[in-house]
């Protein structure tokens, strides 16, 4: 065979290379993380893929469709005698520092317990970082998987109007989020420059190859995760809660002399309470409330006291105006019972939680 | 290597290639492999250990070279020239420590002129003395294998390692408590202390031939193989430095081949496995013995793209400034039995063993008539692993590593012996039957020892075999 000559070969690699990517522009309307090989050669997470540490086997992306793939909801058939919950929230309901076993969906699926004559399986669709438009973002997908209920456990932090386009997630989902905005008429800029809006030169394979690697990683760890069951590292220390605090009653821009509801995204919560007919209970989630220094002012890290009472207070009546089921736990579990944020409980305070949760779902049809 | 330092490393070989002739091509070569010693160097955390590594590398290099070379020959132009650069090269390294804010050829800010000049001078004085003294005593020459030895058992030895690092930060006045085995990271230690030994070996064996000390000190840094081999022999690689070379469209093409092929094995494949590979987390974590296999596998295929990436793309930089390096993989996980296997895997490295070690090893203990040709065989085989073993590290795994291939070796040369006179089969697929089954085999074989290497203790790597089998 005879020897191929350099720069023929350098120029058509070249040439392959440069048609190769702009062709795979065509590719940005095909959803590529729906190619997933879990629930097909592994088994699906338990949870939304995240995680930066490699120990844990897992990773953030921000890829809705790659998350969903990877998630054991997309791949369980229902069963006939199956009732469906799905749980919507952030990182406590994910289950920071705690394993699928502990986490609020683990506790409730462990109680074995049934509702409308059906079993109860619930579904860990938490999602750290805190944004309602995130959490609607998530509920608006799940509902493509037949829940027969939604428990969207929230908390104040998610409420701001400036966090809204914060999570990593929603920025990196400026189609999705335009979709919900003309979905649900929600009162938000969907160009808004805090949203990633790709350019044709973004969406070349060169500049998408980091959010291929991600993908392909994603399958990757589908071994160690179908191996070991862990999605999560799990530091033998870590840097407990704080409980003390700043004389600080500061929260966002929130000013204290006008209403809260005009100053909150109270518009998304109320438009994923009514995305569908099928039943959501909203849970305000426990809070860690402080004794420390200062803890007259602020009830955690997050919360100053009088922003958070007011909060209470407005979920309370607006719950009660909608008729949404509503069960407010702010104070359910003890200060000893969170980990390491003012939101992160303990394998016991999660316990408390799922048996609240639990008597809700159970009594549902009732 | 990273990325960046492989790029780095094609460009400027494509150049001297393309352009450099004769005596400045060796210089120039001289000069990247000197520089590339610091480049490469990792970071470490006694202060700017990160430059003095490399200077007792370089160091190493030129001592060896003055005791090995003839009486006088330092004064020969080529060979002040090349001094002139080593010299050279280190200075300007150093000089990047005022010229720009942040250190750009080493992780840390290279040390202080003054000190860097000292050093030199105590080489010098250190380079004479032992010059006198090997033109003198014949012992020079083993002196020095052993002091090589020494360093690379202190190196190779987590123990020994962290005793010296104590040593070391207690030397400098620094804290004693984050001392780690880790502190003293010597990039390609293991390559350049085997080549000197090679070289000091030959030496007194009388089959080194007259080699410059241009050529030398590339052959021992030569950037390409530095930090994973090759480990070549110095006449060969000298033998090609001599050579007029002309960077030719083939000869480009090739290497970028080979580039391209070891690029794809090592950031790819390996890195992509090194996701899911057996390591000492695992090992506890992984519940069934499915799994257990198949993370494994996992490792065993890394390890092999892994060393073998790294194998193909030195190769392939060393091609385009016209070095022929050896081959250091021939499709080992192909092999039919371990012996094949063991000449298809690090060649390099076992090819060295066994002209420095298993054939004199063999020669002296044949001497004592009453040991029985089997028993020989037996201690050459463990001996020689054990050797090999303890190259990748002086710990209880990486000899139980070495025993594992070692007692390998002997029951498959017993059994081949045996199957040569008694077995016959000449069906052609019962033969390519048996040679299937002599892959798997071996391909096994190797793939559980590779648990101990693996793995950091004996007890976890029992573990694992346990679980292999479904025992636990």
């Amino acid at each position: 065979m005879p020897t191929p000559r350099l720069f023929p070969v350098l120029l058509k690699a070249t040439l392959l290379l440069v048609i190769f990517n702009f062709l795979f522009i065509l590719t940005s309307g095909f959803p590529l993380g729906k190619l997933s090989l879990y629930n097909k050669v592994f088994p699906g997470r338990e949870r939304f893929p995240f995680g930066e540490n490699q120990r844990g086997y897992n990773l953030s992306l921000f890829n809705l469709d790659a998350m969903f793939a990877a998630h054991v909801l997309v791949g369980a058939p229902k069963a006939d005698d199956e009732f469906r919950v799905i749980l919507i929230g952030d990182s406590s309901v994910w289950g920071t520092l705690l394993t699928p076993e502990e986490n609020l969906a683990g506790q409730l699926n462990s109680q074995n317990i049934s509702a409308c004559n059906k079993n109860v399986h619930a579904y860990n669709l938490g999602y750290p970082y805190i944004s309602l438009l995130q959490e609607l973002m998530i509920l608006d997908e799940a509902l493509k998987y037949q829940p027969d209920m939604v428990v969207w456990l929230t908390t104040l932090e998610s409420f701001p109007k400036e966090k809204q386009f914060g999570a990593p997630l929603v920025a990196n989902s400026p189609e999705r989020v335009k979709e919900l905005i003309t979905n649900y008429q929600l009162p938000l800029n969907p160009n808004d420059p805090a949203l990633n809006h790709p350019t044709t030169w973004d969406e070349t394979f060169v500049n998408r190859r980091k959010d291929l690697a991600n993908l392909i990683r994603l399958q990757l760890y589908g071994v160690p995760w179908s191996a070991t069951g862990i999605d999560q590292f799990y530091p033998e220390n870590y840097e407990r809660a704080q409980t003390d605090f700043e004389a600080d009653d500061s929260f966002y821009d929130i000013k204290q002399n006008k209403p809260l509801r005009e100053q909150l995204s109270l518009d998304i919560l109320d438009a994923g309470l009514h995305a569908t007919n099928i039943p959501i209970v909203l849970v305000n989630e426990p809070i860690l409330v402080s004794n420390g220094k200062n803890s007259d002012i602020r009830y955690n890290f997050f919360y100053p006291r009088w922003a958070y009472d007011e909060f209470r207070v407005m979920l309370s009546e607006y719950t009660a105006q909608q008729n949404i089921p509503y069960l407010d736990l702010w104070n359910l579990v003890p200060m000893d019972e969170f980990t390491n944020s003012g939101v992160h409980l303990t394998p016991f305070g999660e316990s408390l939680l799922a048996e609240q949760v639990g008597d809700v779902i159970k009594n549902f049809c009732e | 290597m990273g990325l960046t330092q492989i790029f780095a490393s094609i460009l400027t070989a494509l150049l001297v290639g393309a352009w450099m002739r004769g005596t400045s091509r060796i210089l120039s070569l001289l000069a990247l492999s000197v520089l590339a010693a610091f480049w490469f160097q990792p970071a470490v955390p006694l202060r700017s250990f990160d430059f003095w590594i490399p200077s007792l590398s370089i160091f190493l290099v030129v001592i060896v070279w003055f005791i090995t070379s003839n009486a006088g020959a330092w004064k020969s132009r080529q060979n002040l020239i090349g001094l002139a650069v080593i010299i050279g090269v280190v200075i300007l390294v150093d000089l990047t420590r005022y010229i720009f804010a942040d250190p750009i050829l080493t992780t840390t800010t290279p040390p202080r002129l003054i000190l860097v000049i000292g050093f030199i001078f105590l080489a010098g004085i250190a380079i004479t003395v032992s010059n006198l003294l090997s033109r003198r005593f014949v012992l020079t020459l083993s002196l020095a294998i052993i002091s090589l030895i020494i360093i690379l058992l202190i190196l190779k030895s987590p123990f020994l390692s962290l005793q010296a690092s104590i040593l070391f930060r207690t030397l400098t006045n620094r804290p004693i408590e984050s001392a780690s085995a880790l502190d003293l990271r010597w990039l390609g230690f293991s390559y350049i202390s085997f080549r000197l030994i090679h070289v000091l070996r030959d030496k007194q064996t009388g089959r080194l031939p007259e080699l410059s000390l241009p050529e030398f000190a590339t052959y021992v840094v030569f950037f390409p193989s530095l930090s994973a081999g090759p480990i070549d022999r110095a006449e060969r690689f000298a033998g090609d430095l001599r050579k007029e070379f002309h960077l030719t469209q083939d000869e480009t093409l090739l290497a970028g081949q080979r580039i391209v092929i070891g690029l794809f094995k090592k950031f790819v494949l390996a890195d992509a496995l090194a996701l899911m590979a057996l390591n000492d987390t695992l090992a506890v974590q992984v519940r069934t013995t499915g799994w257990m296999w198949i993370i494994l596998y996992a490792y065993t295929f890394q390890i092999y793209f892994d060393f073998s990436g790294y194998t193909d793309i030195a190769i392939g930089i060393a091609r385009l400034v016209g070095i022929k390096l050896p081959e250091n993989f021939t499709s080992p996980y192909t092999k039919p039995n371990i012996t094949q296997f063991w000449n298809s895997w690090h060649i390099t490295l076992t090819q060295w063993i066994r002209s420095y070690f298993f054939n004199p090893f063999n020669r002296w203990i044949r001497g004592y008539r009453s040991i029985p040709a089997w028993t020989m065989l037996l201690l050459g085989q463990l001996a020689t692993m054990f050797l090999i073993g303890l190259w990748h590290g002086v710990t209880v795994n990486f000899i139980l590593w070495g025993v594992w291939h070692g007692l390998g070796l002997f029951i498959q040369n017993r059994w081949s012996d045996f199957a040569k006179t008694r077995i016959a089969v000449s069906n052609p697929r019962a033969q390519t039957l048996l040679r299937i089954g002599g892959i798997l085999l071996t391909f096994h074989f190797a793939a559980l020892g590779w648990v101990f290497f693996a793995l950091s203790s004996p007890a976890s790597s029992l573990n694992v075999i346990l679980k292999l089998f479904g025992i636990t």
